[in-house]
């Protein structure tokens, strides 16, 4: 038995892949759901309604996948140039806590459909100025940026949970640790009456679409791509490597200090330091069921954000732990890597 | 200025120095011995949760602390084989995959545990390893409790690494090991199977950083909590590239790496008015500088990174 490359790649299981791996994913999953002594199809059943059973369930779940459509599509552009930002989680904080500061401040006097786009804005170079860091240490160093970017995803929470202790801390808290919230008319329009569901969630849709188009259309996306499948090619054909991978980078962090900045704009209206449940590292899963494609981005993020929020249901009324969810979702990062493999390479006896 | 004198000068420093040191040495002598082979494992940081985790719930469970060890390792090398089947046999990405063993360890770490353990306001604790007298050496003014104040496990990981040292370097296992991460090709030329090694060291490699998370559970402190490896994964891939992939140095690193966390932790009481964030930042900051400085300095083992497929180039 050995493994051959396909000459090419059938197109049916290109797009099944996703699928297949997802299903492999539950599976698995499901012998754990049994483990714990609890009917498997109907936890499943469970997590459906849990997620979209109701109005509210639904647009919870939409809620959910906004910030994860944009840490996904930070990951998605950065990994295209072979870039392994794994820092969203820092960035998303770094870009929560810019709002918090700026929007408490003096200029929350500025009318909201100024505000609100600095405050975009604001949250964006957060993100990006973070993410510079690594990138600097690889192109100055030849540091790894998996790890710097990594390692900084500590110090950005411990950077916000200093803030929140100290400059920024609401004196209204009770003591708690949290920001000052932003301005009232900073806060995003809701996008459906009585529910959380705010206009981020078409921020998130629109920039997964001018993402495609930056990708599919302009010379920075072929760039990009070039610097991820042959970096020493790229160059050779005259790629600006190291001003490319910048604009990756600026981009990459800035998508994921955007997701923290509207987390911020769109629900909590503070920052803590429970702000994110690992929305920076989902956004890696994220990315890597989509294949890397900003339209499957959206729904990579829509698969994610059910699993959250129907395993909160579930658990409830199962007594499964809600864990399950993050093991099925990292469980589908792993299928989905050999899913991808077996698109590119058949099994020959 | 005295007091920063003051606390080199307390033995207490020097007996929490090696007792932070341990988890670093195990994890990152594991980490080293699969780079070695050729393979990055970031699956660290989850496989050291999950030894944590199961080392801690058999002993709860009541098995003895050795036992304990003993499957947080055979946890470590399952989750090695695993990383192993996909990057090796598959050639997958080493990033992706290692990062997404971390995700799938840790949370299956934290489900295993809600589920055997339910939730309580204080954690259920255990009996962890008890520091152990060496005669004689032990009763030393200073050295005594500086150096000989530990529990068997931290002398266990001294041992380890120099072990590891003399395989990597004076053993043909050790030279299989690095041709395998230097030249596969040409270590397939000389009868030695790169694959083969590679999923050994990998496996090894893992049942170390297991132990190295078991120790935060059964030494360090007594009971799991999630979130408690705290980063130390990524410190251990960090130090591996300071100590330029090799054992000794390694095993200097961590230490090193240890007295500095140990003398901020004291730092803390001596400067109140600096917020404690700053010290706990320390550590990841002390990382990032280490791998700026050390990156172009340390000699990559060349194949690193590099899936090895037999009859291909």
């Amino acid at each position: 038995m050995r493994l051959e490359r396909r000459e090419h790649r059938p197109l049916l299981l290109v797009v099944l892949s996703p699928i297949l791996a997802v299903v492999a994913a539950l599976a698995i999953a499901g012998i754990l759901i049994a483990a714990a002594g609890a009917p498997v199809l109907e936890a499943y059943g469970r997590i459906l309604t849990g997620a979209f059973g109701t109005r509210l369930a639904a647009t919870e779940t939409l809620t959910r996948a906004t910030p994860l459509m944009l840490t996904g599509l930070a990951a998605a552009v950065a990994f295209r140039a072979r870039l392994w930002n794994i820092g969203a989680e820092g960035q998303f904080y770094l870009g929560a806590i810019m709002v918090a500061a700026l929007g408490s401040s003096v200029l929350s006097s500025l009318p909201g459909p100024v505000l609100i786009p600095l405050l975009f804005a604001a949250g964006a170079i957060a993100g990006m100025a973070l993410m510079l860091v690594p990138l600097w240490l690889r192109l100055r160093f030849s540091v790894d940026e998996v790890v710097t970017s990594l390692l900084l995803n500590f110090v950005a929470v411990l950077f916000v949970s200093m803030m929140i202790d100290g400059p920024l801390k609401d004196p209204l808290a009770f003591g708690w640790p949290q920001s000052m919230p932003v301005a009232e008319h900073a806060l995003l329009p809701k996008l459906i009456e009585r529910s959380r569901l705010h206009i981020g969630l078409v921020v998130a849709i629109v920039a997964a679409l001018l993402v495609y188009l930056l990708q599919a259309r302009t010379v920075f996306g072929l760039q990009s791509r070039a610097a991820g499948l042959n970096p020493e090619g790229a160059v050779f054909a005259g790629v600006p490597l190291g001003r490319t991978l910048v604009k990756v980078a600026c981009l990459s962090g800035g998508l994921a200090g955007l997701a923290g900045a509207i987390e911020v704009m769109g629900v909590k209206s503070y920052v803590t330091t429970d702000l994110s449940p690992g929305y920076g590292y989902a956004g890696i899963i994220v990315a890597m069921l989509a294949n890397l494609n900003p339209i499957g981005v959206i729904a990579a993020a829509l698969f994610t954000a059910t699993m959250f929020v129907g395993a909160d249901g579930m658990s409830r009324a199962m007594g499964i732990p809600t864990y399950i969810a993050d093991v099925t979702v990292a469980l589908s990062l792993l299928t989905m890597l050999v899913a991808i493999f077996f698109t590119q390479y058949r099994i020959r006896r | 200025m005295s007091a920063f004198l003051d606390i080199i000068a307390s033995a207490g420093l020097w007996a929490a120095v090696l007792r932070i040191a341990t988890p670093l040495i195990f994890g990152t002598l594991g980490a080293l011995l699969s780079e070695r082979s050729g393979v990055l494992n970031l699956g660290i940081e989850g496989i050291m949760t999950f030894g944590a985790m199961i080392g801690w719930l058999a002993v709860f469970n009541g098995a003895d602390l050795w036992t304990g060890m003993l499957v947080a390792a055979l946890s470590g090398a399952l989750f090695g084989l695993v990383h192993a089947a996909m990057t090796v046999s598959l050639g997958l990405s080493q990033h992706v995959t290692g990062l997404g063993i971390t995700l799938f360890a840790s949370s299956l770490s934290y489900y295993i545990f809600r589920l055997a353990v339910p939730l309580a306001s204080t954690p259920p604790t255990v009996t962890p390893f008890q520091p152990i007298s060496v005669p004689g050496l032990s009763d030393l003014p200073f050295i005594g409790p500086a150096l000989f104040t530990q529990t068997l496990p931290t002398y266990l990981s001294i041992v380890i690494a120099l072990l590891l040292a003399y395989i990597v370097y004076r053993t043909p296992l050790g030279l299989a090991l690095r041709m395998s991460g230097e030249n596969p090709h040409a270590a397939e030329a000389q009868g030695v199977d790169p694959i083969k090694v590679r999923y050994g060291a990998i496996m090894a490699g893992s049942a170390l950083m297991a132990m190295g998370g078991a120790f935060l559970t059964l030494s360090a402190f007594n009971s799991f909590f999630p979130t408690m490896v705290q980063g130390r994964g990524w410190i251990c891939i960090a130090l591996v590239v300071f100590a330029s992939w090799r054992p000794g140095r390694a095993l200097f690193g961590a230490l090193l790496f240890a007295f500095f966390d140990a003398f901020q932790l004291r730092l803390q009481t001596v400067l109140g008015n600096v917020p404690y964030q700053i010290f706990l930042m320390m550590p990841y900051i002390l990382s990032i500088a280490a791998l700026a400085v050390m990156a172009r300095r340390a000699r990559v083992p060349q194949a690193l990174m590099q899936p090895y497929r037999r009859g291909e180039r």
